[in-house]
Parts: structure tokens; sequence; C-alpha cells
């Protein structure tokens, strides 16, 4: 690999920073917000990774042109009149071609090169795996608020010498278990 | 009507549950909308069945959703393995479902109820999902449905420690989630496709680039998150012990198999069993994580005093098992694999409904509490003595269907090695199911077991119907096993 290999390729340099840097925070945590957050940087890791594997060099946002768009739906009504309207199988096939048969005239009479797109199907995916993200994050933060209520403190540590304290309560069913307070921990330590 | 709808029912399998979630949420009356939730498993057990009839012949049913083809579309595929899971998944999700109501009463505060009916509908249809669809990043976005909801549920257990529990199982869980996003994105980035069957095509096996094999990586550890398979399974036993007694009941019975079902899926279909198998070594190292998990897993088990964690263990050990039919490649050991998703479900499932029959009336799920029980509430005690051999594998139940399965191939590959191990390791679910036998039996009865009267018949009638199950497919098990094989020759037949 060579030198400029390594430099083209910062996009993907940038992506393995952030996950480890979000992996690190996840082990290395004590504090459960700050947790949170590490989940976050790592997700948003791999959003960056789909967007940059999108990415064609030279490629524009994959929007068609109005000029062409134009063009080729007059082309698509007369195409689709012709032959079977219809068959859903074909549509994308059908769909594809005009458009291809469409910026080729537009190309020879205007001059333009042929215009390249972006692949958008990553970008796409993303703002799934960011709504799926936001989710995570709200039932976490959501979680993290009714730990705090029922032990007075959001560090994990703190919250592991509770339970300690408290020894095996884990009926499992009745709330009103021998409850230690965080008050009573730092008295005893 | 119904025969407009036929070419739907893939589709609908996912609709109706998800539709009616949040119409539980709207109605806002525990009774309704439990008696919502009720119809919408019916319904969806109906038509997982209904599926299986069609896809049980070698066809399998393929469905484009909206109507795009394939490659450019999502598609949804039902063929004998993936109908297989559907149909005990949503048939576990309507027997639990039966059997919630006065288990909810007592451990979920009642304005909470049809919230967790809701909760209950969504993360059935995560599972389901992640079943019928036949696009890899389908399979994400359905995982995370069904995981997300599973972590609300199990934050819904009484003690502080459920939260707890919920909040380091996203932790992990979502860790393993993106991982299997990671190993998406770079097999997307190798084959420009989606749809499991066309990556399958176009993946670059033998002398491929180092990229899928960093993509079958970050697939592997995901899925072997959310399977709790052994050095990954630490979220495991928490998350079962606080959950409330039918979230366990569900979540233990289905979760795991259908994250399985995917690792299976992938292996199988996706990368290839030659390019797994034998280009990497990990038939031997899923063999081996099996073997040490169901040991280490089994004698966890044995030195509990919680029946949950004495169970979730117990499951852990179990997943081993699966695996280790599912390493072995052959037609046999796949079937003993799949077939064992199945038994296990029904006898974890029952086993479960049990320890919620007895937190009902005793208020405790520890095993001291739990003394001299079986003498009081005889019916209940019965169920766990006849749920613990189905867990054993003693003959004429359903696990030793399994487990002779698992023999059997194994003797025909000659791993003599393995075979001892798999007998051996069932002593240790003697010990531990005869733990539990003796102290309800034999051990003098504790204040509470004294006072303690049978479980309500609406909890023990799905109980002693599931076990029924368990006792039917330990004799007649064309619909099990038969089933299984089924699926098992289509993935290696599928598979170059």
């Amino acid at each position: 690999m060579s030198g400029a290999d390594i430099v083209g390729l910062y996009n993907y340099w940038i992506v393995i920073f952030l996950m480890m840097t979000g992996f690190y925070i996840l082990l290395a945590r004590k504090n459960l917000i700050k947790s949170v957050i590490g989940l976050n940087v790592f997700q948003t890791s791999v959003f960056l990774l789909y967007i940059t594997m999108g990415k064609v060099r030279g490629g524009t946002a994959p929007i068609i042109p109005p000029n062409i768009a134009a063009a080729s739906e007059h082309h698509q009504v007369g195409h689709n009149g012709q032959t079977h309207a219809s068959a859903i199988e074909e549509f994308a096939t059908e769909a594809f071609e005009p458009l291809v048969r469409a910026s080729q005239q537009l190309d020879h009479a205007a001059g333009v090169g042929d215009i390249v797109y972006s692949n958008p199907l990553p970008s796409v995916l993303m703002l799934t795996a960011i709504v799926v993200g936001i989710a995570t994050t709200a039932l976490a933060l959501a979680l993290v608020v009714r730990i705090r209520e029922d032990y007075g403190t959001i560090d994990e540590s703190r919250i592991l010498e509770i339970d300690r304290v408290d020894g095996p309560a884990d009926s499992g069913l009745n709330a009103s278990d021998s409850e230690t307070s965080i008050e009573a921990v730092e008295t005893a330590t | 009507m119904i025969e407009s709808l036929q070419p739907h029912l893939p589709v609908l399998l996912i609709a109706i549950p998800m539709m009616t979630a949040p119409l539980c949420v709207l109605v806002g009356r525990a009774s309704l909308s439990y008696w919502l939730a009720m119809l919408a498993c019916v319904v969806t057990f109906g038509i997982s069945i209904q599926l299986m009839i069609h896809a049980g012949g070698s066809s399998s049913i393929r469905y484009e959703l909206g109507g795009w083809s394939p490659p450019y579309g999502i598609e949804y595929v039902v063929d004998g393995f993936s109908g297989f899971v559907m149909m005990f998944v949503a048939g576990l999700a309507t027997m639990v479902m039966a059997y919630a109501p006065a288990s909810v009463a007592a451990e979920i505060s009642p304005s909470k109820q049809y919230l967790f009916y809701a909760t209950y509908l969504l993360c059935l249809t995560g599972l389901l999902g992640m079943c019928v669809t036949g696009d890899l990043f389908n399979v994400f976005v359905f995982l995370e449905v069904s995981s997300l909801s599973s972590y609300a549920l199990i934050s819904l257990g009484k003690t502080r420690r459920a939260p707890l529990a919920a909040f380091q199982y996203l932790i992990v869980g979502s860790i393993g989630a993106t991982f299997m996003l990671i190993g998406i994105g770079l097999l997307y980035q190798m084959t420009g496709t989606l749809n499991m069957a066309d990556i399958a095509a176009r993946v670059p096996h033998e002398e491929g680039p180092r990229t899928v094999l960093v993509a079958f990586a970050f697939l592997t550890v995901g899925l072997g998150i959310k399977m709790a398979v052994f050095p990954l399974h630490t979220w495991l036993p928490n998350a079962y012990t606080y959950a409330p007694s039918v979230v366990t009941c569900f979540i233990a019975a289905t979760a795991t198999k259908v994250s399985v079902y995917a690792f299976t899926r992938m292996i199988f279909g996706i990368i290839s069993s030659s390019f797994a198998f034998d280009v990497l070594p990990l038939d031997s190292e899923l063999m081996a994580l099996s073997i040490v998990g169901i040991f280490v897993a089994s004698i966890a088990a044995i030195y509990q005093d919680n029946v949950k964690r004495l169970l979730a263990y117990s499951s852990v050990a179990q997943i081993g098992y699966m695996l280790l039919g599912i390493s072995m490649a052959t037609p046999g050991g796949l079937t003993a694999g799949i077939v064992h998703m199945f038994n296990h479900a029904l006898i974890k499932g029952s086993l479960f409904m049990v320890v919620g029959c007895f937190a009902l009336r005793l208020g405790s799920v520890r095993l001291s509490d739990w003394a001299g029980a079986g003498r009081t509430m005889p019916w209940t005690g019965f169920a766990w003595a006849v749920g613990g051999l189905g867990l054993i594998g003693v003959p004429t139940t359903a696990g030793f269907i399994s487990k002779w399965l698992l023999l059997t191939s194994a003797f025909e590959r000659d791993l003599w090695p393995v075979a001892l191990m798999v007998l051996a390791s069932s002593l240790l679910a003697v010990v531990y199911v005869w733990r539990v036998v003796e102290t309800l039996y034999f051990a003098p009865p504790s204040e509470s077991a004294k006072k303690a009267r049978d479980a309500p018949v609406r909890m023990l009638i799905p109980t002693y119907l599931l076990l029924s199950t368990v006792m039917l497919f330990g004799v007649w098990t064309p619909y099990s096993a038969g089933l299984a094989r089924h699926a098992a020759q289509a993935l290696l037949g599928a598979a170059p």
C-alpha cells in the first residue's frame, strides 16, 4: 500500500478512530451516562463507514437534473403507452432504460459529460440506523433515570457496591427487599 | 376474502402484531389490550401454520414487498427453515400470552400493563421479522425492534435491579447489533446488494478479499452476543433473573433461538458452509466453544440458589447443544441443532411457566423459599418434575429426541469424545434439576410453602398444555424432527 493510498483512505481512518474511541469509552466506563455517549460515538462511526462507501469519486448528489428528468418523463409515457404498463417485475429496468437513453441523447445534444452519481442507498440505510440509534439512546437514558431514582447514583461501581451490601436479595419479586441506600453504603465505607 | 389475502400472508404475519401494538396503547386499558394482544397472537400463529403448510414442500414462498422485484426491493422468504422457526415462535408467544394475565397482575403495576402487552407484541414482530425477511439490512432492523422491546420488557421487573440488568443488556446488545451493522455494510461493499440470495451468488469466497473475512467476523461476533454463546453470554443470567416471569418465559423460549436461526442462515445461506467450515476453522471453534459452554454453564447452574438464574445458566448450556449440532454441518447434525431449537423452546418455556406459578404463590424464586412446596402445590411441583425430565433428555420427552439425534450424528462423524461429553453433560442437568425436585418434595416446608396452595387453573392449563407438547414431540416426531430434517436438507442443498 503506497503512501498516497493510505492518505487517500482518510475517511476510513476517521471511522476506525471514532469506532475505537467509542468502544474504549464503553469498556472503560464507570458513569452510565458516559457509556451511553460512548455507544453513540460507536454507532456514529458506522454511519460514517456506510456514507463513505456510498460516495463515488467525482459523483454528484443522486438527483436527476431537471432538464433530463423532464425529457425522460416524456419518453417514459410514450414507452409505457406502447407496451404492457402493468408489468411490475419489469418496472426497474423499464424505469432506468429510458433514463439512460434520454441522458445519452441530451449528452449528445448539449455536450454534457456522463453524469456520475453517488450511491444513495447507504445514506438511506443510515437514516434507518440513525432512527434505531435515537431509540436506543432514548431507552438507555430512560433506564438511567430509573436507576438514578432507585439507587441515588449513576456510577456503576457504586451501584454494584450497593448491591453487594444488599447481599443476594434477588428474590426477583418484591421491591421491599432490604434496600440499602447510597448514604448507608457511604457511611459504611 | 380469505382467498385474496392468501398471497399477502407473509407480510400480514408482521403487520398484524405490529399494528396491534399501537392499538393496545390507544385502548389504554389492561383487560381490553390483553384480549387484543391475545387475538393478534392467535391470528399470527394461524398465519404461520398456513404459511408452513404451503412452504412445507420443496417450494418456498417469496413475497415482494410493495411489488418491487428482489434485488431492488425487500423480499420476504418463507421456506422450510424460516417457516418452522416462525411457527414455533408464534406458537410459544400464544401459549405465553394465554398464561400471562394472572402473573402479569401480580408482577407488573396496573398502570403499565397495557404498555406491557404492546411491547410484547413489538418484540414478537421483531422476532418473526428476523425469520421471514430475505434482506440482510432488514434483519438488522427487526433485530433492533425485538431487542429494544425486550430491554423495555426486562426493565419492568419489580426490583431495582431490573432496570440495571436491562441497561447492561442494552449496552452489550447494542454493541452486538452495531457489529452486525458493520458486517452487513462490508458485505454490501463487496457485493452491491442486500438481498441474501443475491449476496450468496456474488460474494467472492475462495481467495476473496479480506473484507469478506472481516464482514463474516463482525457478523459472527454480533450474532454470538445475541445468541448468548458461551464467552459472550454474560448479559443473559441477570436479564432472565430480574425480568418479570412472563417476560423471562417468552424471551427464554424464543429470542436466543431466533438469533441461532439468523446465524445458521448466515453460514449456510450467505457465506456458504464450505467457506465457513473448510476454509475457516469455524466448525472446530464452534464445537470447542459449545462444549466448554455446556460444561461451564451447567456447573454454574448447579450452584445457583435463585431458580430463574439456574434456568438461565441452563439456557446458555442448551444453546451449546444447538451450536454443536450446527457445527457438524452434516444433515444429521443440522437436524439435531434445528430440532433442539424447537424442543428447547417448549421445555424452557414450560419450566419458566412453572417458575412463574411458584413465584405467584410463594412470592419468591429462591430455592430455599421453595422448600416443601411440592406437597402444598402438587400440580405445580409435578409440572417441574416433568419439565425437568425433558430438560435432562429422558426418553419419551422431546429433549431425548434432540440428544439422540445429536449423539447419532456425532457417531456418524466418529466424534466419540463429543458424544461422550454430551452424555456426561446430561448428568450435570440431572444434578441441577434434581436439586430443585429434592427441595420441593423432601425438604422441611418453609413458612410460605405451608400456606401456599396450587397455582390458579388458568396458569396451570397453559403450563400443562405446553408440557403435553413436550411429551407429544418426544414420541411423535414427523412435525418436529421431520420438519427440521427437511429444513436441514434444504439448507445443505442450497449451499454449494
